[in-house]
């Protein structure tokens, strides 16, 4: 791989700040030596940014960890790694802790487990600066202070003395940072830092760390495996694929013309998913004029009761409030919004897996919620759901083909096991899983396998509806482009309707035909996918349309320098007027104090703004 | 499809992860060497538990004596002593846990499951019998029933024991009941008696079998002191503990009688915490 070396050395003719040369990492287990990457040859210079792309399993995580000294046990390193001209790997603990911190920064990707539990993280980040600098207590707090604003943490002031857990994610990938850059690091390695937050927090802290490297001119390596999240930040891209370095360049040059197969291929489906192609499938599905409602939802609320503190007060908590729509039969829905927006919610109370504490639920013209709980169990078979964790939303004591069977068992009691057997290997293979997995049970396959039993079990009834919340949120690019196909074809072979929670706005414009836009529990936007995406009417859907982070390397920077900031505040103590006010910029004193109404706006839209009239 | 399956994918793994581990196959083999010699001594000793051999009062144990691990007081074999006493521990342990297993894997299920004011009401009964002083309640019993009576013992032992394992497999059951596949299966039309008994109760099974392995040895322990204070098993019956009770009457001048039941305690015990470790690690296949 002469032309990588190339690129990652003959740049200027100053030494990289980190350079690896013929780095190889792996693991001796039981099971022998498993190599996670071989002969990566890479080179970091100083104030740039290198993007490191690769699907869950390249190594990418591994390769750095090694760089650090930080590998789990029973792995090893060979090569040669340096840092400013001085060898790492080798080195014996106290060095790399002198090095760690103080010249290499770090972010993980699930902030929830880098930070100590139960102290302040006010209190950690002092801990760390008294650490790196000779200050007293006083002047750390001070410092403490001033990073914490500098990450942009609403009230910092406050939230110096709340533990992790009182904070959102992003408020704690914010903290992170700022952890990371007490000891003024000249290079941050930030491993996944977006990939469990929502899309709008996402471009917040992907502009935030930006910002930051261009301040300070550090140098920083950004693994991610979403090439959108990389666009706006990388100045350069390596690509890596099981372990090896297959790419290497600019990233205008990787991302826009990327001379390897593989490359190719990820840069298409990123564009796919970022919404660059019109809607696929939607078009030839419209419903017919005459079908009913599949399921209709007529003013549901959702209140679950907190207890919170020492008495444990009972505090109402309203994760939906007087949701309406109807679903028609083979059509399909989106429901966008950030976490803790109400949607797992709906779609949960939709099915009646939690009962509405007003409002009624219609399943093909019936209301579920007058339902006896045997009418009710046998209704369900028309409505079926499939979640966001492939893992857990398989019983791991049973074996596929017992999950798959498991509602024909209730619902065609009639069917002999030979039958069951072959409904079941017909449905696996019509949706790509090979017979054999039949036998296997969850914890041996891989996540895209187990959504598609998830898939299968759901599909065996062959139901009316089907409810996916977030189905794809845990999985690779690759994978979920085949879900998506897979949903797809089902809805034009079954005239399926589709129910499609995303916080991937991309992703339910190429799904559904209509969109419904939660905000706090409460319907902010309902519109058709193509009114939603050419001219959102809500300020909040616009803000989610800005997020979507597009895999445009020249684009996507500017629009990482537009990005909106806030978070949704807690649904315990929602803002009166129009939930919306406190972020929307838009706002005037009418938002803050009357709820506005749900109003149709024409072309099919209806939406809930005092302004929509003056900002279209 | 039960049928076409090969039947207990996972228990096979977890039997060959258990395989794999050399400390639980020693202690295994142990065990059952114990258990079969407790089983047999009768058939492999001339002497018997309670009878008396006039001509060796409290004689030491020696290889070319005729009582290899010698005799107590009153002339008995102590080898053949000490296995009666491990088969009446290991009978009345296991007894214990599995009655105290029934119960609690019930209870907490239930309680776990339905959650609300029942799951409220039924463990806050629970608590109170926690806070019972377990040894009153068992002298209460004792005294209430004629002594010596193993169904008093059992039930004494079963009556604490179920406790804490209906705590756990009620916390086990609620983690479970908010995981998606018990969602799936409710979206699947399962009736809540089907979701429990196919979903939840074999997914709390591998931790409480674990368990269950733990608590033998808590209930040898249980019995043995209760022995020892003369509320569990009674002369001429030998369980564990009071042999041990015997033999420290006699600590001074004879320590062999207070060594030999000890001895095999130990090694009981020591065997039965090792199999539950490496049971608690076989069972779980995350674990690597």
């Amino acid at each position: 791989m002469p032309s990588i070396h190339a690129s990652a050395e003959g740049e200027g003719a100053q030494a990289p700040l980190l350079s690896l040369a013929g780095l190889s990492v792996g693991f001796d287990t039981r099971r022998g030596r498993v190599m996670a990457a071989a002969g990566i040859t890479l080179g970091v210079h100083r104030g740039e940014c290198l993007g490191v792309l690769g699907e869950s399993g390249a190594g990418k995580t591994q390769v750095f960890l090694a760089v650090m000294g930080l590998l789990g046990p029973g792995g090893f390193a060979t090569g040669s790694v340096r840092f400013a001209g001085q060898e790492l790997l080798g080195q014996g603990a106290a060095a790399l802790d002198r090095l760690r911190g103080a010249a290499i920064g770090m972010v993980f990707q699930d902030p929830m487990t880098s930070l100590t539990p139960h102290l302040p993280v006010g209190a950690q980040l002092v801990e760390v600066l008294r650490r790196h600098h000779a200050i007293d207590r006083r002047e750390a707090r001070a410092r403490a202070l001033a990073l914490l604003t500098r990450v942009q943490l609403s009230d910092p002031a406050r939230r110096f003395g709340q533990c992790p857990h009182e904070l959102s994610g992003g408020m704690r990938q914010r903290v992170m940072i700022a952890l990371a850059l007490s000891g003024e690091p000249r290079l941050l390695i930030a491993d996944e830092p977006t990939s469990s937050l929502d899309v709008t927090v996402q471009a917040q802290i992907l502009a935030l760390l930006k910002d930051l490297q261009r301040e300070r001119g550090m140098a920083m390596v950004f693994i991610s495996h979403d090439l959108g999240a990389l666009a706006g930040v990388a100045d350069r891209v390596a690509v890596l694929r099981a372990g090896s370095l297959i790419e290497c360049g600019t990233a205008t040059a990787v991302l826009k013309a990327p001379r390897e197969l593989y490359t190719r291929s990820l840069v298409r489906q990123a564009a796919l998913l970022a919404g660059g192609l019109p809607p696929q499938g939607v078009a030839g599905l419209t419903p017919p004029a005459h079908a009913g409602a599949a399921l209709a939802l007529e003013a549901v609320s959702v209140r679950f009761v907190v207890r919170r503190g020492a008495l444990a007060r009972a505090l109402p908590l309203i994760a939906l409030h007087e949701a309406s729509f109807a679903l028609a039969a083979g059509g399909s829905l989106g429901i966008v919004g950030e976490s803790g927006g109400g949607k797992s919610t709906l779609a949960r109370a939709a099915l009646r897996l939690i009962e509405p504490c007003a409002g009624r639920v219609l399943w093909m013209g019936h209301d579920a919620l007058a339902l006896a709980p045997q009418e009710l169990r046998r209704r369900r078979r028309d409505l079926q759901i499939i979640f966001q964790d492939p893992y857990g939303s398989l019983d791991p004591r049973m074996t596929v083909a017992e999950i798959v069977a498991e509602p024909l068992r209730v619902h065609a009691a009639g069917l002999d096991s030979l039958a069951r057997r072959q409904a079941v290997h017909a449905l696996l293979a019509r949706l790509g899983l090979p017979g054999e997995l039949a036998a296997r049970y969850p914890h041996e396959l891989s996540g895209g396998q187990c959504q598609r039993v998830a898939l299968a079990r759901a599909m065996i009834l062959e139901p009316r509806v089907l409810v996916c919340d977030e189905p794809l949120s845990a999985l690779d690019l690759p994978t979920q482009e085949q879900i998506v196909s897979l949903l797809v074809q089902l809805r034009q072979e079954s005239g399926l309707g589709l129910l499609f929670i995303s916080h991937n706005l991309a992703l339910v414009q190429r799904l559904c035909e209509r969109v419904l836009v939660l905000y706090l529990g409460r319907m902010m936007e309902l519109a058709p996918s193509a009114r939603l995406f050419a001219a959102a009417r809500h300020p909040y859907s616009r803000e989610l349309l800005a997020a979507i982070p597009s895999p445009d390397p020249q684009l996507q920077p500017q629009r990482l320098a537009h990005v909106a900031l806030g978070e949704p505040p807690s649904p315990l103590t929602p803002p009166r007027g129009c939930v919306y006010h406190p972020r929307c910029p838009h706002a005037q004193a009418l938002c803050r104090e009357r709820v506005p109404a749900w109003e149709p706006a024409g072309e099919g839209v209806e939406v809930a703004c005092h302004r929509w009239r003056e900002l279209a | 499809m039960n049928e076409a399956v090969p039947a207990g994918g996972f228990w096979l793994g977890a039997r060959q992860r258990l395989s794999a581990n050399p400390r639980a196959l020693v202690a295994l083999a142990v065990l059952v060497l114990l258990a079969l010699l407790a089983l047999c001594a009768p058939l492999l000793s001339p002497w018997s538990y309670d009878g008396i051999d006039w001509q060796h009062l409290a004689r030491p144990p020696g290889l070319t004596a005729a009582h290899w691990l010698g005799t107590d007081r009153l002339g008995r074999d102590l080898l053949v002593r000490t296995l009666a006493g491990v088969r009446l521990s290991l009978l009345i342990s296991a007894l214990a846990t599995a009655l105290s297993l029934v119960i609690g894997l019930l209870w907490g299920a239930v309680a776990g499951f339905c959650g609300g004011r029942l799951d409220g009401w039924m463990m806050r009964f629970v608590d109170v019998l926690y806070a019972l002083p377990y040894l009153f309640v068992v002298i209460i019993l004792t005294t209430l029933f004629p002594r010596g009576r193993i169904t008093v013992l059992l039930v004494a032992l079963g009556a604490v024991g179920w406790l804490t394992t209906a705590r756990m497999v009620r916390a086990q059951t609620r983690a479970l009941r908010r995981r998606e596949f018990i969602e799936a299966a409710r979206a699947g039309g399962l009736s809540p008696g089907a979701i429990l008994l196919r979903h939840v109760l074999p997914n709390v099974l591998g931790p409480v079998a674990v368990y269950a392995t733990l608590i033998v040895p808590q209930m040898i322990l249980s019995e043995s002191f209760l022995s020892f204070l003369g509320l569990g098993v009674q002369e001429p019956h030998a369980s564990l503990g009071n042999l041990i009770y015997g033999g420290t009457q006699e600590m001074e001048s004879a320590p062999w009688m207070l060594l030999v039941p000890a001895l095999f305690l130990v090694v009981l015990l020591t065997c039965l915490n090792l199999l539950g470790d490496a049971l608690r690690d076989a069972l779980d296949p995350r674990e690597r």
